[in-house]
């Protein structure tokens, strides 16, 4: 099976909803992160990898504060790749690494998928390049079977919903509210049927995320999408001192 | 990045001057496009609109050459300058954006995009800015037309540039300081961008420069070719001929890439772009985009960027802070591999000296942008001796008082070799 669609394989078969995590990479320590990834992908259904980056104009502060932190102790993509693949795959759950598209664009794309495949990937999500700019990643990434996942956002038009549902790949990353990741908490009152809209545009499952805290928030969204994603939270968790893989626990229904 | 062959560059240099380019995806041969997170995609979408519809709108631009004859102060006064004309062996000619409404070029973008903004029913407008000059103008253009406005500036700017801090709270803008990132232009930007991102009905970004996603380099460059449309008919009219060359400093270029679209079509007027050299080569210490850096994306466009070998964007130095970007507008990276702009250098040193020396010879103080164009220009007339050159002056230096108080007056090791070579 390709990883793109082992994916969404992985997704569907998960109790519902699908707990989805945000990590960024080499956050706290990079000496320690294998364990902090390995602990989370054991409690989540699949691990985002956050790959810092100097501008994340798509982040609010608690991103900004971890990427900054990483990028600190030399994290870099070339880092990522080569502490994933020690590991050789040896993860409870798929990975994905969300990234900027500077960092990507400099590794060469070709390269990018190459190395990715073989640290045990399956798939990107990259804030900063909208479907229409997505031809030479989306090609790059085919001969490899490694998923580009689509965003879709409250603000999409019906017509764009279904183009971008359509092309998604491994699941669609239906975002809950319009801003940056970390404001906000909870569900928007509106949010039922936008992603009532965004599951019936959608053959892949349906995650959702941007504001995600606590377990009403998970079991609020769960009630109309297949996952739920945890970035900013499980961060801040972090940031406390506290264990990711019990905080993660504690937002499960 | 490819380089297209002479025929390609050509055609490329043809659409350029024909207006057919960028085309429908905001592309400038392989540069430009829109880079942005999917939230703003039906902003965009709808300013691409906007723009196509309301540039061609003859209500619309009779309401915005009113506001420029008389607002803002145009057309601005090409200028001779017998003084550098003497000093250099050239024919100078300065056209002064430093004499516009709020002193710099920055208002012409401004005006035109807060009509824009009234125009789509804008409710509040977002701007960045660096050492204020594009703060200031957009909170004069806001207070003008009258939208509420807030202005993202780096923590660090706010600090060296308290004047203009005060002018756009007095101008009635909120200016807030961004205390993430490297807390200057950059920063102020990521910043005014995820103001954006969280409000993309209501809010417009009244972006500063011709940068960004696709449609801002065109908007700007339209907005901004005013001043190269007036100085190549007051250079005729004024000298009888063209210019044989063109300079402008660039940052993020919108001065430049306006003069430069008076004279595309001009093939015999050789158009040079000076970046800022800072203290030297060497990655951090300078702002010279084109000269150093790489193709890549920032700030929703993909353009020539200055970034390490991890695709991290670099810090940059200059001692003007509005050349002070890590990156330049995706049309100057295509006019510098077609070859049309010569892209080159001037020192923070060479700048200073360039200043001093117009101060003297002409009684004019430009700002340190506009003195980088005039060290270029300096050295290339030492080269080219008896020709005639036009500068773009693209604002004053008033505002640069407090970081020309650290270099005093032949401070620079410049500013002994142009006294010697004057002697």
């Amino acid at each position: 099976m390709l990883p793109r669609d082992a994916l969404a394989e992985a997704l569907r078969a998960a109790p519902r909803p699908a707990m989805v995590a945000f990590l960024t990479a080499g956050y706290p320590e990079p000496a320690s992160f294998l364990d902090v990834l390995t602990d989370v992908a054991n409690v989540a259904d699949a691990v985002e990898i956050g790959v810092p980056f100097t501008d994340p104009m798509a982040d609010g502060v608690t991103i900004q504060r971890s990427s900054h932190a990483a990028l600190s102790k030399g994290v870099s993509l070339e880092w990522i790749l080569n502490t994933l693949a020690e590991r050789d795959g040896g993860f409870a759950a798929p990975l994905l690494l969300m990234s900027y598209l500077n960092p990507l664009l400099a590794f060469g794309l070709d390269a990018l998928a190459e190395r990715s495949a073989q640290a045990g990937v399956s798939g990107f999500i990259v804030p900063d390049l909208p479907f229409e700019e997505s031809a030479p990643m989306r090609a790059a990434l085919a001969p490899a079977g490694l998923a580009l996942v689509q965003l879709v956002t409250p603000a999409t038009p019906r017509d764009r919903l279904a183009l971008l549902c359509k092309q998604s790949q491994g699941f669609v990353y239906a975002v809950t509210r319009t801003g940056i990741t970390g404001t906000g908490s909870g569900l928007p009152a509106e949010s039922a049927d936008y992603l009532a809209a965004v599951a019936a545009a959608s053959d892949l499952p349906v995650c959702a995320g941007f504001g995600v805290r606590t377990r009403e928030h998970v079991e609020a969204i769960g009630a109309h999408a297949d996952g739920v994603i945890v970035g900013s939270a499980l961060i801040e968790a972090l940031e406390r001192g506290e264990s990711p893989a019990a905080f993660l626990k504690a937002l499960r229904p | 990045m490819t380089n297209p062959d002479v025929a390609q560059a050509d055609d490329l240099l043809e659409a350029l001057i024909a207006g057919t380019c960028p085309d429908a995806h905001g592309r400038f041969g392989e540069f430009g496009g829109c880079y942005v997170p999917e939230t703003l995609m039906p902003a965009v979408t709808r300013l691409a609109e906007g723009v196509h519809h309301y540039l061609r709108d003859p209500d619309f631009r009779a309401r915005l050459n009113d506001e420029l004859e008389h607002w803002v102060g145009r057309p601005t006064a090409l200028t001779h300058a017998p003084g550098l004309s003497a000093l250099w062996g050239a024919d100078v000619w300065l056209k002064r954006e430093d004499l516009a409404h709020t002193g710099a070029h920055k208002i012409n973008n401004t005006i035109g995009q807060a009509l824009l903004a009234q125009a789509l029913g804008a409710e509040r407008i977002v701007a960045e800015t660096g050492a204020g000059q594009h703060g200031v103008a957009s909170a004069a253009a806001c207070a003008r037309i009258g939208l509420p406005c807030v202005v993202y500036m780096g923590a660090v700017d706010v600090a060296r540039q308290a004047l203009n801090v005060d002018r756009m709270r007095r101008l009635g803008a909120e200016v807030i300081a961004v205390e993430s990132g490297d807390q200057t232009l950059r920063a102020a930007i990521d910043e005014a961008i995820r103001d954006w991102v969280s409000d993309p009905v209501a809010t417009y970004y009244l972006l500063g420069s011709a940068i960004g996603p696709h449609p801002y380099p065109y908007l700007v460059r339209e907005l901004q070719s005013v001043i190269g449309k007036e100085a190549r008919a007051q250079i005729i009219a004024r000298s009888g001929s063209l210019p044989d060359a063109a300079f402008a400093c660039v940052g993020g270029g919108s001065n430049a890439i306006g003069l430069y679209h008076g004279f595309l079509g001009d093939r015999d007027v050789a158009l040079f772009g000076i970046e800022a050299g800072g203290h030297g080569p060497a990655l951090g210490e300078h702002s010279a985009t084109l000269s150093a850096g790489k193709p890549g994306v920032l700030h929703g466009t993909y353009s020539v960027l200055l970034y390490d070998s991890d695709g991290q964007i670099q810090e940059t130095h200059s001692v003007s802070a509005g050349l002070d970007y890590p990156g330049v507008g995706p049309e100057h990276a295509l006019l510098r591999q077609i070859g049309r702009v010569d892209y080159r250098t001037a020192t923070d040193d060479e700048a200073l000296a360039a200043l001093d020396e117009c101060c003297a010879a002409e009684g004019i103080l430009p700002a340190l942008e506009s003195a980088h164009a005039l060290a270029g220009a300096r050295r290339w007339a030492s080269e080219n001796p008896g020709t005639k050159i036009l500068i773009g002056m693209s604002g004053r230096g008033d505002k640069d008082m407090p970081i020309l108080a650290e270099h005093p007056v032949g401070s620079s090791t410049q500013s002994e070799d142009a006294r010697n070579a004057a002697a």
